[in-house]
């Protein structure tokens, strides 16, 4: 029984032995390529996509499409697959991941890899968070902004102008409160999210208000200066005393089911959500500028690809041909048609293709208009905790738990704690 | 005298035998658990004295742990740990034990009663969570409709820190009672028939045959219940990620999902080994405590 047994474990063990070793293939090179999805629709489906169509014009490579989640679920897998020595090629990954992936020192420089005249392409304001100086680390890819989306159908009702969105803070108030129906039980004004990217929606009040919140070397954060404190009283504000938003923390990923459905009549949001709204919104809906404070402003967000370090030379090739189809002009173009996602090249918008599209679906260019006035977004040295300090800050000043004075000083005492050991 | 001498020497190699065949059954298991329980747990203790960036740690002794213990979002973490634990565990075992007892009686209908008590338990806990983030939506969730058709209003439940806690507790109470319920079926059917009997007898209450002889004969059943509830309080949080990323502000922020925030968002794997210390020992105290001092209270 005992020799059996012994015997039946043995061949177990070749078994896996023999499993784990696996035949290599003839001639195709294999890249990993992980991405996540952060909006609605059908990006995971348009990445197959485009993979099949990069695979059909190169026989010799083989692209493996990983949806890792969410951003965060995305790092978290690429950077526990760098640790275990197996990194992937290629990985979209938040722009402002740039300090931890540096400081973890697991990607490649892309300077060497495109010429000059290629980066030159793609929009300042997203390539600002690729670059350190005059060296490259990724190229932007689905990039965002936040833009107003408002019901016109809903504005009709209220008696408003449906081409005439609000331009202003004043007026914002002013058109939310027209808009709020039964105290917000049938219809609210607006909604802003305040989970998941709650600092980023700050980002583009406080841009509004005067400037950024934290100086470009990512050393220092500014959460309690005059203009942030400002911004954070009008973000209370909106629910707490002019009753035009939902009291408490507003779910990042419900808001645009909220405005499908007529919940609320306007919302702020990534352009990302720019064709899930398109397709499924049952109203005639406008796509605006947010509203100014002084200025205008929103801050770019959304992620870029990075290539990963220590790879043969064939898939780094392959690697980089994969990334130079991606963000070939015309499929950058087809990339935000068919997203919402802003092109990020210049060129895109010369294409037919989208020309044509803005043509016939104006709200698309709103995103890239507005990027005359975005900035980058909130990315310092040890950027999830920052992030995460500020974050916390915000949804403690919105559920009352602390006042925006209180909530935001604290928030930029622990910061400048974390950011200590950068300061030089 | 000779055979008192002689027994435990043919004891001994009569159970190294038996116990050779022992440890081989054991040993696949035990390289599963070297590799996924004792390597890790080794190896966070070993990570809990270093600090610093990934790729750089350095070693910093006890000044982490100091650090930890001094941190407001890590007490805030161990005391919604704790409201957490006296929330759920004794509202759920008591529920556990009244439902088992009910249905334990035969009855028409009893079997599909207890497939839909036992029903949540089934169901992933994203799924549940997914579930109770619509019946928690605000204006058009269920809770929200189910109040408004008696006039009241409902609220932000999660997006408020004074009922997002509640909220949750509601949920874990609702999906682990069916659960604990299997148990208590399981241990009330293995308890002695003529001491209910000589109890009839006597002309007991029911209430007296419960305070009596109930309870304390599924005492081991609550025992093992307990320790599965409290351990479970501590490693139950895939619902945090869907509902409230332990929001807002960290009301509803528990130490498992605290510890993959520190580690993976903020890639402080040194203070993450630090929490997860502090983990361990949470869990390996609470086992120790119902196993060694509880279990001497229980009558087998």
């Amino acid at each position: 029984m005992r020799v059996k047994f012994l015997s039946l474990f043995t061949a177990l063990l070749i078994v896996l032995v023999a499993c784990s070793s696996g035949g290599s293939q003839d001639e195709v090179t294999e890249i990993d390529f992980w991405f996540p999805v952060a909006v609605g629709g059908d990006v995971a489906k348009i990445v197959d996509g485009l993979v099949a169509d990069f695979e059909k014009e190169n026989p010799d490579i083989k692209v493996n499409p990983r949806y890792g989640g969410s951003y965060a679920e995305t790092m978290t897998q690429v950077m526990a697959s760098v640790q275990g020595g197996n990194p992937p090629e290629l990985a979209v990954l938040f722009s402002i991941d740039l300090f931890t992936l540096l400081e973890n020192d697991v990607i490649e420089e892309m300077t060497p890899q495109f010429d000059e005249e290629y980066f030159n392409d793609f929009y300042d304001a997203f390539m600002a968070n690729s670059k350190i100086g005059d060296q490259v680390w990724s190229l932007p890819f689905q990039r965002s902004t936040i833009v107003l989306y408002y019901n016109k159908d809903a504005f009709e009702e209220a008696g408003l102008d449906p081409e005439a969105p609000p331009e202003t803070w004043d007026e914002l108030v002013e058109y939310s409160k027209k808009l709020t129906v039964n105290g917000g039980k049938d219809q609210w004004g607006l909604e802003i999210p305040s989970t998941g990217y709650q600092y980023w929606m700050f980002q583009a009040l406080a841009l509004q208000t005067e400037s950024n919140i934290m100086s470009e070397d990512g050393k220092e954060t500014y959460f309690d200066a005059p203009h942030a404190k400002e911004a954070m009283q009008f973000y209370l504000d909106l629910s707490k005393k002019h009753k035009v938003m939902p009291e408490g923390t507003i779910e990042w990923a419900t808001v645009p089911s909220d405005f499908l459905s007529g919940r609320t009549a306007m919302m702020y949001h990534t352009t990302g959500n720019l064709t899930n709204v398109k397709q499924n919104a049952e109203f005639d809906f406008g796509v605006a500028y947010l509203p100014a404070n002084n200025q205008y402003g929103s801050p770019t967000g959304g992620g870029n690809i990075y290539l990963f370090k220590d790879l043969p030379e064939e898939n780094k090739e392959a690697a980089i041909k994969f990334m130079k189809f991606l963000t070939d002009p015309e499929r950058v173009a087809q990339w935000s048609i068919d997203t919402g996602y802003v092109a990020t090249r210049e060129s895109a918008y010369e294409t037919d293709k989208l020309k044509e599209y803005v043509e016939e679906f104006p709200q698309a260019i709103i995103a890239r208009e507005q990027l005359e006035y975005a900035d980058s977004e909130l990315a310092t040295y040890q950027n999830g905790e920052v992030q995460k300090i500020f974050n916390d800050a915000i949804q403690s000043i919105l559920t009352g738990k602390s006042s925006v004075d209180e909530g935001m000083e604290k928030a930029q005492q622990e910061a400048e704690k974390v950011l200590e050991p950068f300061q030089d | 005298m000779a055979i008192k001498q002689n027994a435990p020497r043919r004891k001994l190699s009569f159970s190294f035998k038996q116990n050779m065949f022992a440890y081989l059954l054991l040993f696949p298991s035990f390289i599963f658990l070297s590799l996924f329980t004792f390597y890790p747990t080794l190896k966070s203790i070993h990570l809990s004295f270093y600090s610093g960036p990934m790729t750089r740690l350095q070693y910093s002794g006890l000044e982490q742990y100091k650090e930890v213990f001094t941190d407001d979002i890590f007490r805030k973490v161990m005391l919604n740990n704790i409201i957490f634990v006296i929330g759920t565990v004794p509202t759920s075992l008591f529920l556990a034990m009244y439902l088992a007892i009910w249905l334990n009686k035969k009855m028409a209908g009893s079997a599909l009663l207890r497939t839909s008590f036992f029903y949540p338990t089934v169901i992933p806990l994203i799924a549940v969570a997914n579930i109770w983030l619509f019946i928690y939506t605000p204006q058009y969730g269920l809770l929200e409709k189910f109040l408004n058709a008696f006039g009241a209003d409902g609220s932000n439940w999660l997006g408020s820190q004074s009922t997002v806690m509640i909220a949750m507790i509601i949920m874990i109470i609702w999906k682990d009672t069916g659960f604990f319920m299997i148990f208590y079926l399981a241990g009330l059917q293995n308890l002695p028939k003529d001491v209910y009997e000589a109890a009839m007898i006597e002309g007991a209450k029911p209430f007296q045959i419960f305070r009596h002889i109930t309870f304390p004969l599924l005492m081991p059943t609550t025992l093992f219940v307990m320790i599965v509830a409290i351990t479970n309080a501590f490693k139950n949080v895939d619902h945090l990620y869907i509902m409230t990323k332990g929001g807002p502000d960290n009301a509803s922020n528990l130490l498992l999902y605290h510890i993959y925030e520190v580690a993976f968002t903020n890639w402080d794997l040194g203070k993450a080994a630090v929490l997860t210390v502090v983990l361990i020992i949470v869990l390996l105290g609470v086992t120790a405590f119902n196993y060694l001092f509880l279990d001497k209270k229980i009558h087998y």
